[in-house]
């Protein structure tokens, strides 16, 4: 029944004259967010609203659920068309939307009338009192109170007239690619697609970077972060993920410098490698699923060391939270069930019993320094043999 | 050079059952329960199917139930048995190294009110009849215990288990999962006191998604699938002509030249064991004798884990498994591994080789070459 979407959006009404900016970006979003969607849609925009009118038949269902995921919308509010039929018509239509819709009619209600087609011949004061007889007259149970009424009937006077009563909340946040592009270090654990999900809610558009090590990771670990990717992707459009074979690094790592360091200087080219990668796509920053105190690597002075290397800011979305509730956004958002599964991720193949929680970054400079010989000339090879996977969202399921 | 070494998780299907398949699928693709010629034609491959795999076993056309596989084999023949059979007694036996698709089964009978013995193994993973024979009582109803165990070969004494079942009480049911065996052992459970018999078609170059239970004449089996009543009311569904068709095809094959065969796995397996008996790193679980499996090693590699050998050489094409391939997808120690009392350390580092008759000695070596390699690196890069 309902022909079209009335899309609200909070924050990118406030910004000023950059306003048309998001504006286009979310349309630009929400086209991509309904491509794969059964049908085919009209996408307005007009007095501070995006409006979409679906062309024939589609999939309600599908559509909404689509909607859900595009940042920067706030509600979603489906919306019943009926032709401009006069009054009475109108009073029917609209007594017959609260019919279908609410099976328990024992409600208050407020009818809000807006006119934008001013040629019509009653008055939005006239258009509310009148339905609101209407209302009262067909459906006894109902209560009118205008102050907290429970059921708000929007009623707005277009080409056509729309019915609206209901308002479903989006995922908030601001339109993906009106706030720069950020570089997601990747692995297949539970954070890091939380870490890409929160920063891509504040409309950064996602790069990512994974860490590959085989034999000691296997190809399963390597699709796991491919499908986590398409999670994310969901929400924040199409990811370039970079696929490094890390394996001779860690390895070489492994050889020379003792292994209580192991996991920050392993962390720290990973920050390298990253940082040169987001250079070369233009990503203003790094992003990571880190929160402090979780494990060795992610204590304050652990979290320094790895910063240190890196010139571009780290963005760590995480830092405050509890593993609790990044378990509680990742069920949210749906990676929780495929960041569990049991494989390996390079970091955790070769953790040392008693890693350094505080480490000088003297001493690991210092043995940073055993490396010399080759690490560069590895570091090399990783970037330039590293594979580029372009993650699309499977709409599909 | 490629080696597939994982034949005891899949095998190739054989290109002459691809082949009836196929036909099976676009030509003679009727349902074989319709009256016309076309269903007629599908019942054809069914009968043919029937006949092939029949005559491997010795056994009557009517004591064979088409299934989807051995995980349907072995459900129905416990949860068949021990449903038609309840009222003779609420007993089971079975031993501590069977597959998955039979404690599961067991454990849900247990949650049922049945109580199941379930019996040890010794460090070559065979049974003790002395302790069957003490567990076998006037409420057994059914005895399960699997002919050759899939992680490290060993071989259940079958034919002695059967006398000693049927001494101590004839009515007592005994099944018998062979997906391991059949094709590498010639098996006539009619003589050899066995009443149900699970086997698996993609275990033998066959098409994955079918398999066979052999049920002894008169034996007392409940279905656990309802519907249509195909065969015999045992197996609603219709049949999977296609899938048949292909492992009978495949059922065929196993047993022409059979000694042969056998043979030439038995020469792989010595070939592999000599030569990595000397290296001081790997250790072979069970016996690796003419007694054992001919397709199967189970070997332990000091200090390196199995997944990470398995995907080092994976990378030189050689593929073998992690303890059991079933296995591979629940991190859980196997319970095969701890049976035979595999030390801990050593239940992670344990990797499974196993063959077919199309592999050659020159596979062997380059495996054994890799990971003569390989260990050694994968060694100095171990978890503390």
């Amino acid at each position: 029944m309902f022909k079209a979407f009335l899309i609200k959006y909070g924050e990118i009404g406030i910004k000023g004259k950059n306003r048309h900016l998001f504006e286009d970006a979310l349309i630009h979003q929400i086209k991509y967010a309904l491509k794969p969607v059964e049908g085919e849609f009209l996408i307005t925009k007009e007095q501070g609203r995006i409006y979409i009118e679906a062309l024939g038949e589609y999939d309600y269902q599908e559509a909404l659920e689509s909607l859900q995921h595009v940042f920067g919308i706030v509600g979603i509010c489906p919306v019943a068309l009926v032709e401009e039929e006069g009054f009475d018509q109108l009073a029917e239509d609209v007594i017959a939307y609260l019919d279908n819709h609410y099976a328990d009619k024992n409600k208050t209600f407020k009818v809000n009338t807006r006119r934008a087609r001013k040629s019509y011949p009653l008055s939005s004061m006239e258009v509310n009192a009148a339905l609101g007889e209407r209302i009262l007259k067909a459906i006894p149970e109902m209560k009118v109170d205008v102050h907290q009424p429970e059921i708000m009937v929007n009623v707005e006077i277009r080409r056509k007239i729309n019915i609206y009563s209901e308002i479903i909340p989006g995922p908030g946040g601001m339109p993906v690619g009106t706030n720069g592009k950020g570089m997601l270090l990747l692995s297949g654990g539970i954070d890091s697609p939380v870490a890409g999900y929160m920063i891509a809610k504040r409309g950064v558009k996602i790069d990512a970077v994974y860490f590959h090590a085989p034999p000691y990771t296997s190809e399963r670990a390597k699709q796991k972060v491919v499908d986590l990717a398409k999670i994310v992707a969901k929400y924040s459009g199409p990811i370039y993920l970079k696929v490094v074979n890390f394996t001779d690094i860690q390895m070489y790592i492994y050889e020379k410098c003792p292994h209580e360091e192991l996991t920050i200087i392993m962390r720290r080219y990973m920050m390298r490698i990253a940082e040169h990668f987001a250079r070369e796509t233009n990503s203003l920053g790094l992003i990571t699923g880190e929160s402090i105190g979780q494990v060795a690597s992610q204590t304050m002075q652990s979290l320094a060391a790895t910063d240190e290397v890196c010139e571009l800011p780290v963005y760590r979305p995480l830092i405050g939270f509890d593993k609790q509730e990044i378990i509680g956004v990742s069920e949210k958002i749906g990676t929780y069930e495929t960041s569990i599964l049991p494989y390996e991720d390079c970091c955790t193949i070769f953790v040392a019993k008693h890693p350094v929680t505080k480490p000088s970054l003297k001493v690991i400079r210092r043995s940073e320094t055993h490396l010399k010989e080759k690490i560069d000339e590895m570091v090399k090879t990783a970037i330039e043999t590293a594979e580029t996977i372009i993650v699309e969202a499977d709409m599909a399921e | 050079m490629e080696a597939y070494f994982d034949n005891a998780a899949t095998t190739r299907c054989l290109d002459s059952a691809k082949a009836v398949m196929v036909r099976a699928l676009s030509e003679d693709y009727g349902n074989p329960s319709s009256l016309h010629r076309k269903g007629m034609e599908g019942e054809n491959y069914i009968k043919e199917a029937r006949k092939n795999i029949c005559k491997t076993l010795k056994i009557h056309d009517t004591e064979l139930i088409f299934t989807s596989g051995g995980t349907e084999s072995n459900n129905l023949a416990i949860l068949g048995a021990a449903m038609a059979n309840r009222r003779a007694g609420m007993h089971l036996i079975t031993t501590k190294i069977e597959h998955p698709a039979v404690t599961a089964p067991m454990r849900y009978l247990e949650e049922q009110g049945f109580s199941v013995t379930w019996l040890d193994v010794d460090a070559q993973g065979r049974i003790s009849l002395e302790q069957l024979r003490e567990a076998v009582n006037q409420e057994t109803i059914l005895v399960s215990i699997m002919y050759v165990n899939n992680e490290i070969g060993a071989v259940e004494p079958i034919e002695e288990a059967a006398k000693i079942i049927k001494e101590q009480n004839p009515r007592t049911l005994f099944h018998v999962d062979a997906i391991q065996a059949y094709g590498k052992y010639i098996i006539h459970p009619g003589r050899m006191g066995i009443d149900l018999l699970s086997v698996s078609g993609h275990k033998i170059h066959g098409p994955k998604g079918s398999g066979f239970l052999y049920v002894k004449e008169k034996t007392k089996l409940k279905p656990i699938l309802y519907g249509g009543g195909q065969q015999k009311n045992m197996r609603s569904g219709t049949e999977n002509v296609p899938g048949i068709a292909g492992m009978g095809q495949a059922a065929k094959e196993a047993y022409e030249d059979f000694h042969q065969k056998q043979e030439h796995l038995y020469q792989l397996k010595d070939a592999f064991v000599a030569g990595i008996s000397k290296e001081t790193w790997a250790q072979i679980n069970g016996r690796t004798d003419r007694d054992s499996a001919p397709h199967i090693i189970s070997l332990t590699i000091d200090g390196v884990r199995s997944e990470v050998l398995l995907h080092a050489l994976e990378e030189k094409q050689i593929y073998v498994s992690a303890g059991s391939a079933c296995a591979s997808n629940k991190p859980a120690p196997s319970s095969t591994l701890q049976a035979i009392q595999v030390k801990r350390g050593a239940l992670e580092s344990t990797i499974r080789i196993s063959f077919c008759p199309q592999n050659t000695l020159e596979e062997v070596n380059y495996c054994l070459d890799a990971l003569k390699e390989l260990v050694p690196m994968l060694q100095k890069f171990t978890r503390h």
